[in-house]
């Protein structure tokens, strides 16, 4: 069993959880994910880790309200426990000097390219973020991403903070305007996709963290398989991090909508019991 | 004496079709005694060579004669500490039975059955065996780290407990059994089972520790520096196979891993109480002929699928299945397409829709020594199909072995080991299928016993 130490609501349907796990601190990186199960009859979901913190022996994770697993997590309390917590998993993201970084997140994207953009400007890259969000409440880590950024741009679909429009019209005045040499993308699969578009025209390698259906997490099923270039790579094991030109971004569309009518039937029961 | 092994109660085909509930039902007591009356007695028995847990066979048998079921399960229990599970998930028939001299003639003693039966007999009764037993963690024993709590890992862990070791298992998943967890089915191994064969090794002083996986919250290097004195590897296979065809990524084709693992260890046939979804439709093609093809199609079946077919490149005769589980399998209602190949599986907004395959004939021997399927020009057909299930069997998971450095693995990427199950690390030893390639689970059994043995040496001479 697994406590939540602590619980709170970042953003509209959006929660920020500390889950006791020293084991899994230790072993942490950027880019790595858990896989957690609330009970028996829960789902086994995954969530990249957002931050550790050693001295508590607690793992972050950021979430927000989707489906029946998260919506029961966002109800849980500090205190309560999990019954799995697993990790870390995949491969960690590949932190090295490649000079002038554009960090690209998007919605809860914003949380996973935080360990990310941290772990590259103290690896001695200038680190310029871009962040998007809906409107200005669902804006999230602004302070913290400030503080491992060189420069920080925020855009909002409304213009109700920062600028108004998507994350790729910064992104494309950045590119215009000098040498960039690593573009990370981490956000929903649309903007990722636009986003790797956008920097192929540049021929600036773009990196991005995908999130298909999973069951294990090891590589035992293969739930999680999506077509990188011209090879099938499983997710859970080979990454979660990609070449964003080789990912194959329709076709990992076509498979998270797998289970699409059993998600709203397990949301409606959901309801009943609320 | 009768030439023919008493018969075993089932479930009606047309009714169990529509639940998870067990299909075979067991042996009552009458029954029992009378099988076991069968048994000669053989002065040398042959049974026992061709059981690798080495049961005492007419031993058992001849208490099971005697109406003395508790001294049977403890023989049984002596060699074997998952005797309920063996008793349902065996292959007896290329085991002891193969080999009892009554299957010259007639039928063999039943003695997977009734090993059931004295197991079952026990849990219903609510006796302990008498074992030697730890009955508690001891921190001052030895300590041996197991890695993976499948079939291999719990019958090394189990061996070693009772010669005194403190053993702890790490299992990768959140519930203990491996395969017999994820992969078997309710209808074949009801979980509760399972339970009570883990909780009994539990009590032999086994330490299970799950959500652990090993190669990434830590590594065998780091086993051994914290004071595992050696540690036994069971990972398993793992790493399934999918036959490279146009059409596998669509929405509807599984891996048989994924398809079993949704179904028996997350229960998804109990969605929406359990989270987990799985989706049949209506026509399902299960792709191969072994157990876990079978497993998958009859699991199709009970999820509400019309039209389910075993599609397999060669014949009747090669099928790698139990007799048993092909003959449950047709009792069912699954249509079997023997000498056919899916060559692509094509779809509609991403979801499967048909399954083109060629028809196959059989040519020379292959180096399997089964004769080698050849395509026949011009004889693709098309299926409609909601649901491909692959289950063309698996290869060795990398995620320990390429976290483990100097680790020797043979050229299909299995661990390398002698017969013992040493590895070429040193004080690491391995077993099962992440050795053999996936085979059986009296196999990988057999391979952790060896290995407990093995380990107890090396932990005496290196001490």
């Amino acid at each position: 069993m697994y406590q939540i130490k602590s619980s709170q609501r970042i953003a509209p349907a959006v929660w920020e959880m500390d889950i006791m796990a020293p084991e899994v601190v230790e072993r942490a990186l950027p880019g790595q994910f858990i896989i957690l199960r609330i009970d028996a009859k829960g789902e086994r979901i995954p969530l990249t880790i957002h931050d550790t913190n050693n001295k508590e022996g607690t793992v972050r994770i950021i979430f927000q309200e989707v489906g029946k697993t998260t919506k029961r997590l966002a109800n849980l309390h500090q205190g309560d426990f999990l019954k799995d917590f697993l990790g870390p998993l995949g491969q960690p993201s590949e932190i090295e000097k490649f000079g002038r970084v554009v960090c690209v997140g998007g919605g809860v994207g914003t949380a996973v390219i935080y360990p990310e953009a941290k772990a590259l400007r103290e690896a001695g890259n200038r680190v310029i973020s871009v962040l998007g969000a809906r409107s200005k409440e669902f804006l999230i880590l602004e302070k913290k991403m400030q503080e491992v950024s060189d420069e920080l741009y925020i855009t909002t679909d409304d213009g109700s903070y920062g600028r108004r429009g998507l994350v790729t019209g910064v992104l494309k005045e950045l590119l215009d305007k000098d040498k960039v040499d690593l573009v990370v993308a981490i956000g929903p699969v649309p903007m990722m996709k636009f986003v790797s578009q956008l920097t192929r025209e540049y021929g600036v390698k773009t990196v991005v963290s995908l999130n298909p259906i999973m069951v294990d997490g090891t590589g035992m099923c293969g739930s999680c398989r999506v077509r990188i270039g011209e090879e099938t790579k499983f997710v859970c094991v080979d990454g979660p991090e990609f070449d964003g030109h080789q990912v194959d971004f329709e076709e990992l569309t076509v498979r998270n909508s797998r289970f699409r009518e059993e998600e709203k039937v397990a949301l409606e029961g959901h309801k009943c019991h609320q | 004496m009768s030439s023919i092994r008493q018969k075993m109660p089932e479930q009606d085909p047309r009714k169990r079709v529509h639940n998870f509930s067990e299909v075979t039902l067991g042996y009552s007591e009458e029954m029992a005694i009378s099988e076991a009356e069968r048994c000669l007695n053989c002065k040398k028995p042959r049974c026992v060579q061709g059981c690798p847990v080495e049961i005492d066979i007419p031993g058992f048998l001849s208490k099971i004669k005697e109406k003395n079921f508790q001294e049977a399960i403890s023989l049984v229990k002596e060699k074997n500490n998952l005797p309920a599970v063996c008793g349902r998930v065996c292959p007896q028939e290329t085991q002891c039975e193969e080999v009892c001299i009554l299957a010259k003639k007639g039928e063999s003693v039943a003695i997977g059955r009734l090993e059931r039966f004295v197991a079952d007999w026990e849990a219903e009764n609510g006796l302990k065996s008498k074992v030697k037993s730890l009955k508690q963690k001891n921190p001052c024993l030895p300590r041996v780290a197991i890695v993976g709590s499948g079939p291999a890992g719990i019958t090394c862990a189990g061996d070693l407990a009772r010669v005194g070791y403190q053993a702890t298992i790490f299992e990768s998943l959140s519930e203990a059994g491996g395969v017999l967890r994820y992969g078997i089915p309710e209808f074949r191994l009801p979980k509760g089972v399972l339970d009570r064969e883990l909780d009994y090794v539990r009590g032999l002083g086994v330490e299970i520790k799950v959500n652990m996986v090993i190669g990434m919250i830590k590594e065998i290097d780091n086993l051994l520096r914290e004071g595992y004195r050696a540690v036994f590897i069971g990972t398993g296979a793992g790493l399934p196979y999918f036959m490279q065809i146009p059409g596998e990524n669509l929405n509807g084709v599984y891996s048989a891993n994924e398809f079993l693992t949704r179904i028996n260890m997350m229960k998804a046939y109990l969605f929406p109480e359990y989270e987990t979804p799985v989706k049949v439709g209506e026509k399902v093609a299960v792709i191969g002929a072994g157990n876990v093809a079978m497993d998958s199609a009859r699991c199709a079946l009970r999820l509400g699928a019309k039209e389910v077919s075993i599609v397999y490149r060669r014949s009747e005769k090669e099928m790698p299945a139990r007799l048993e589980e092909i003959h449950h399998a047709r009792e069912e209602g699954i249509e079997f397409r023997l000498l056919t190949v899916p060559t692509r599986i094509m779809g509609n907004a991403g979801r499967v829709e048909k399954m083109e395959c060629i028809k196959m004939e059989l040519g020379e021997p292959d180096e399997s020594g089964r004769r080698r399927p050849l395509p026949l020009q011009g004889s693709e057909f098309e299926m409609e199909m909601d649901t491909v299930v692959i289950a063309i069997g698996q290869g060795a998971n990398p995620l320990l072995l390429s976290r483990t450095p100097g680790l020797k693995l043979n050229r299909r990427g299995y661990i390398e080991v002698d017969k013992e199950g040493t590895a070429s690390l040193k004080g690491v030893f391995a077993g099962g299928d992440i050795v053999t390639g996936a085979a059986t689970v009296i196999s990988a059994m057999g391979a952790g016993k060896r290995a407990a043995r093995a380990i107890d040496r090396y932990i005496k001479q290196t001490t």
